[in-house]
């Protein structure tokens, strides 16, 4: 009999108030396990303060053969960084 | 009995208590069914043995003769120890190991929320960390409980011959004594027998989750707490924990 | 190391592709699950990084032997939490294998059944106290000398969970040598031990780097693809050279009578160990290879029950949530 556990990606956010990151993935039958197995897994050293799991079977993917048409058209956009604007020293801090 | 004797005699009791529940959920350590069990198994031993220290050290400071918790846990006898039958039972399979465990767990979570409120400050501060560590374990086991008893067939079938096997123990946790007693008396711990009715309510649940049975017999062996007459699965534990204490005496490690 | 005698495998694709995936590992890029990569890389992959994992779990059993046997309350939970330590680690590394289109149960299935191997020094038996000194100071140093490199690796998965790995186990090998210091000033025997536990550890953790591989074309292969970042010799230096000032601080001897610091080039000289013992372990014949497998199969074999019993309460529960809605 296949029983293997399901497999779950963890996301956990640490104290400082940054978004959930991504940590590792584990194995649990449900849910509920998988947030208790990541608790005891994944914050053994005090790293998180809250929990996401998402069965790895549930989470799509963008496609590495798309990576030129998905993220190079931004790297044109030079104008949305704050250093594209040359602002003298007089007018102070911007 | 001397008030300080009664705080003393209690303090091993809880330290006792996860001392050697401790040690046995640490044998588990790299057996265990699946690599997440594993190691949510050592988190809680690490918890106890974490608990133990705070009590056994403070049962020392009670006592005031210069004791150490690692004096307390690995240079007294089967006959000083005060520990719950309970606990010393062997782990038997995963599921007599996690049924062990959600009993006791479901009775310390009760005791220690009495003892958080306790009128000694000292007691009260421990209780209160412990308690984060125990609701949380109390939660696991009762959880592990609830799918091993409504799996397969297999696994109820275990699960029921655990509760069988374990339920006579239960009894003792409950059984107020002098030394229980005379601390309810002075506002330190809680009153036992008054835990059970939520224990019940707790463990009906459970077992009713679980589609296990709760089994008739209204049996309690004693003798852990009070020391006198423990069973005979503790001696061999204290051969493998006191080994090198014992074989080395005076080393410092 | 952890993963040693790794064979790369050879691979047959599209000159084109295989020149543009490694003009990416050239350029320090990171390879992701989804991306291609030649057949070979993967297999390869697969095959170390299991037998990483693999190493992690056996390595529970030599150290875990000591856990209910700690001397004090405080070394129980140092070593119980360093060894459920090596249980994550080989969970991290299962998670990253499994990236690359295998399930932990297939990695599982092969180390019980002896098609895939794991480090050569968790045959070793852990005899007294000192044992959990020198696993820690000498075996997860010399581990740590390969995974410090290993952090660059790359393929992504793995790279991040020697990341985590590097930052959890720093310190794993602190821990031993404080072992090793207490009981080097301690009383006669456990000086005596402590030397007892080197002369027993020294050669199988130089083995732990595997045989020179300075003319192997599997290792070149590895390094090209940044999956192997050392020589099998030169982590081997690097470790004598960093160990034997340690030992001498210990006030122990290090088992080595041709042990000679070497000016020129400013590290030692230093006996091989005995290459025969080690091909004896790896074919089965080390002094407790035949136990380790065993604990492994028994706690898999006597948790099936359990792992099938959870999942069918899940998928009840399941069925129960749906006919619900």
């Amino acid at each position: 009999m296949k029983t293997e556990w399901p497999l779950w990606e963890v996301f956990i956010r640490g104290q400082h108030g940054l978004n959930h990151r991504h940590v590792g993935s584990l194995h649990a039958p449900d849910a509920e396990m998988a947030i208790k197995n990541a608790r005891d897994v994944y914050t053994r050293r005090n790293e998180g303060v809250s929990i996401w799991v998402v069965e790895a079977a549930h989470i799509s993917a963008s496609s590495p053969s798309d990576k030129g048409p998905l993220y190079e058209p931004s790297e044109s956009k030079v104008y949305r960084h704050p250093t594209f604007f040359d602002i003298p020293d007089e007018a102070g801090h911007m | 009995m001397t008030d300080r004797d009664a705080l003393f005699e209690y303090l091993l009791r809880l330290g006792d208590n996860t001392l050697v529940l401790g040690h046995r959920v640490s044998e588990w350590c790299g057996h265990a069914p699946v690599l997440e069990e594993d190691i949510a198994l050592a988190n809680t031993a690490l918890d106890l043995i974490g608990q133990t220290q705070m009590w056994l050290g403070l049962a020392g400071d009670v006592e005031g003769e210069g004791r150490s918790a690692d004096d307390f846990a690995m240079l007294r006898d089967v006959w000083d120890f005060r520990n719950l039958l309970l606990v010393e039972q062997p782990n038997g399979d995963f599921g007599q190991t996690m049924m062990r465990q959600c009993l006791f767990d479901a009775f310390h979570f009760d005791l220690l929320s009495g003892l958080a409120g306790s009128t000694d400050d000292r007691i009260a501060a421990i209780a209160a960390k412990a308690l984060k560590e125990v609701t949380y374990h109390v939660d696991r086991s009762s959880e592990t409980v609830i799918g091993l008893g409504d799996g397969t067939e297999e696994s109820h079938r275990r699960m029921q011959a655990a509760l069988d096997l374990l339920w006579p123990y239960v009894g003792e946790m409950f059984m107020p004594d002098a030394v229980d007693t005379a601390l309810h008396e002075a506002g330190i711990a809680p009153d036992l027998p008054a835990l059970r009715a939520s224990f019940d309510t707790r463990i009906d649940e459970i077992l009713r989750q679980a589609t296990l049975v709760r089994p008739d017999n209204a049996y309690a062996h004693s003798g852990g707490k009070t020391g006198v007459r423990h069973s005979e699965h503790l001696g061999h534990l204290l051969t493998q924990m006191q080994w090198l204490q014992r074989a080395y005496p005076g080393a410092a490690w | 190391m952890y993963a040693q005698m790794v064979t790369s495998e050879a691979t047959q694709e599209d000159p084109q592709k295989l020149a543009a995936f490694q003009a990416r590992i050239d350029a320090g890029e990171k390879i992701e699950p989804k991306d291609w990569m030649p057949e070979g890389y993967r297999k390869t992959l697969i095959r170390q990084i299991g037998q990483h994992a693999h190493s992690e779990i056996v390595g529970q059993l030599p150290e875990g032997n000591w856990i209910t046997r700690a001397p004090t309350l405080e070394r129980k939970a140092i070593l119980l939490a360093k060894v459920q330590d090596e249980a994550g680690h080989g969970l991290y590394l299962y998670g990253a294998a499994e990236t690359l289109g295998v399930s932990r149960d297939e990695l599982t299935e092969m180390l019980l059944d002896g098609r895939m191997k794991y480090s050569s020094i968790f045959n070793y038996p852990t005899l007294t106290w000192a044992d959990m000194g020198a696993v820690g100071w000498l075996v997860d140093g010399a581990a740590i000398m390969n995974q410090v490199p290993l952090q660059r690796t790359s393929y992504g998965p793995y790279s991040r969970a020697m990341i985590r790995i590097c930052k959890e186990e720093s310190f794993h090998q602190r821990q031993g040598y404080h072992i090793m210091m207490k009981m080097a000033q301690g009383t006669p025997a456990q000086k005596k031990m402590a030397q007892d536990a080197l002369n027993r550890f020294w050669y199988p953790s130089l083995m732990m780097f595997g045989p020179s591989d300075k003319d192997s074309v599997h290792s070149a292969q590895s390094m090209k693809w940044k999956i192997k970042m050392n020589t099998n010799d030169e982590l081997r230096q690097k470790f004598v050279d960093q160990t034997v000032p340690q030992a001498e601080y210990l006030g122990l001897t290090v088992p080595d009578e041709t042990l000679r610091w070497n000016e020129e080039k400013g590290g030692y000289d230093f006996a091989e160990p005995d290459w025969s013992e080690f091909f004896d372990v790896i074919k089965g014949n080390g002094p407790c290879n035949t136990e380790r497998l065993a604990a492994r199969n028994k706690a898999w074999d006597d948790g099936a029950w359990v792992r099938e019993g959870l999942i069918a309460h899940a998928e009840k529960r399941r069925a129960a949530k749906l006919a619900a809605e």
